[in-house]
């Protein structure tokens, strides 16, 4: 351990983390904002949209993201869509996550009796109310452990960002390690740092989980 | 109609070339989950023990792989080994050793989960018609605990497979890195080959992937 070197590395990992963060919590709204539509989507088993929208879930998960990146960043240069490489890696993550997030929300809609869509009309509500106000709220209770599961899972995806060039944690240990040969040293910022991302998230999860399952949803 | 770059895969034996790459990859997942398995089972049984000093080792033990992005672990054993150890491994050696402890951690989350979900009572109820505790195990427990494992763990291989595309970032040779190669060696002839050959590699990992994550839909709603 050198910790001349730690404190000279600092900064640059400082920087990446943030890029991490950005990209992560960028990429990760719009796969919620995806998963939803997705989602709601299937609920309602709109026609045409609703198969494309099951061969989109099943692409993006049986497909890695590091072959989505490659296929974004330099595959579809060559016909002319050409994008530069933080675009790229939010928009394979909201690829990926998309469909993850979907199937979570999916699972939380299934898990909603047909009779409090039936009460609700009865009660005089027309679609968008009974989804807004009955539906929704008790489905994505439901689906708060898979939905937090997900979101860890796709920060921790974000670490093959470095494949497309971009200046990320994974991005900085590598280039450290070949630069100054401090392996020990770049490799337990690199941990110390995805730590410090994830094990906050991660614990948040937790609580959270626990407390909307006290609030005791519909059932 | 724009060159796609399809044909640079029928050239000689490209094509060949890089289904022998997504054989690299698909032979580490399946070492490292014929690995991951066992060890998972025994860890997650130990995990429902009773042994509070021996959960607490493991569980953090269990969370730190599980929390760490698996680029991270594979950089940790690849480039990390030879300082701690003066122990070089190869890049498929490093893979395999990740991701038989990754899969190892996973796969104890799956049988922990499956044996607490399996209620007090049947534990109960098997004593009072008088089943001895191999048994009660034998005939009660395990059987049920299986039916919920088993698509959990075939949805591990599919997870594994997807994994394993990150090798090409500690210098295996698999099928991204053979595409990398073909689109290179071809980029006079046919400069657009990136797209095309790119397409081919993510729709082999999704024909890889697809069949075994159907299998797992059907078995989890066969047995639900």
């Amino acid at each position: 351990m050198n910790w001349e070197y730690i404190h000279k590395f600092l900064p640059l990992y400082e920087k990446a983390a943030g890029l991490t963060i950005k990209l992560g919590v960028i990429g990760i709204l719009f796969a919620i904002i995806i998963g939803l539509a997705c989602a709601v989507i299937q609920y309602y088993k709109i026609p045409v949209i609703r198969t494309i929208v099951a061969i989109y879930i099943e692409l993006s998960r049986n497909t890695p993201l590091l072959v989505q990146l490659f296929f974004l960043y330099y595959g579809l240069p060559k016909v002319g869509i050409s994008t530069n490489a933080e675009t790229c890696g939010i928009v394979g993550l909201a690829f990926l996550g998309g469909s993850y997030m979907a199937e979570s929300f999916r699972s939380g809609f299934e898990a909603i009796d047909q009779i409090q869509e039936e009460s609700a009309m009865s009660l005089g509500m027309n679609t968008y109310q009974t989804m807004r106000y009955v539906i929704l709220p008790q489905a994505v209770s439901i689906s708060v452990p898979a939905f937090v599961a997900n979101i860890i899972f796709l920060l921790k995806e974000t670490s093959v960002f470095s494949a497309i060039s971009l200046m990320d944690l994974m991005f900085t240990a590598k280039d450290l390690i070949g630069l100054y040969y401090k392996t020990t040293e770049s490799l337990i910022l690199l941990v110390v740092f995805y730590l410090l991302i994830l094990l906050p998230v991660s614990m948040f999860g937790t609580w959270f989980e626990r407390r909307v399952r006290y609030a005791g949803f519909g059932t | 109609m724009p060159d796609l770059g399809l044909e640079v895969l029928l050239k000689g034996s490209n094509i060949m070339r890089l289904l022998a790459g997504l054989w690299v990859a698909l032979r580490i997942s399946l070492i490292s989950v014929a690995g991951s398995i066992p060890i998972g089972i025994i860890l997650g049984t130990l995990m429902t023990g009773r042994n509070i000093v021996l959960k607490a080792i493991l569980k953090i033990y269990l969370e730190f792989i599980r929390i760490m992005p698996q680029l991270v672990l594979l950089f940790i054993v690849f480039f990390g080994s030879t300082r701690m150890f003066g122990w070089q491994p190869t890049g498929e050696v490093s893979a395999v050793i990740v991701f038989t402890l990754w899969g190892a951690a996973e796969m104890s989350d799956l049988v922990r989960g499956a044996l607490i979900s399996i209620p007090l009572h049947q534990y109960e109820s098997s004593e009072a018609l008088g089943l001895s505790k191999t048994q009660t195990y034998w005939y009660i427990i395990i059987p049920q605990t299986l039916r919920r494992l088993i698509p959990l763990s075939i949805n591990l291989i599919t997870r594994m497979i997807k994994t394993t595309s990150l090798i090409l970032m500690i210098g295996v040779v698999e099928i991204m890195k053979v595409a990398q190669q073909i689109i290179e060696a071809n980029r006079r002839s046919s400069p657009t080959a990136a797209f095309g050959v790119y397409l081919v590699v993510f729709l082999l990992y999704f024909l890889a992937c697809w069949p075994i994550s159907l299998l797992a839909k059907y078995l989890e709603r066969k047995w639900r």
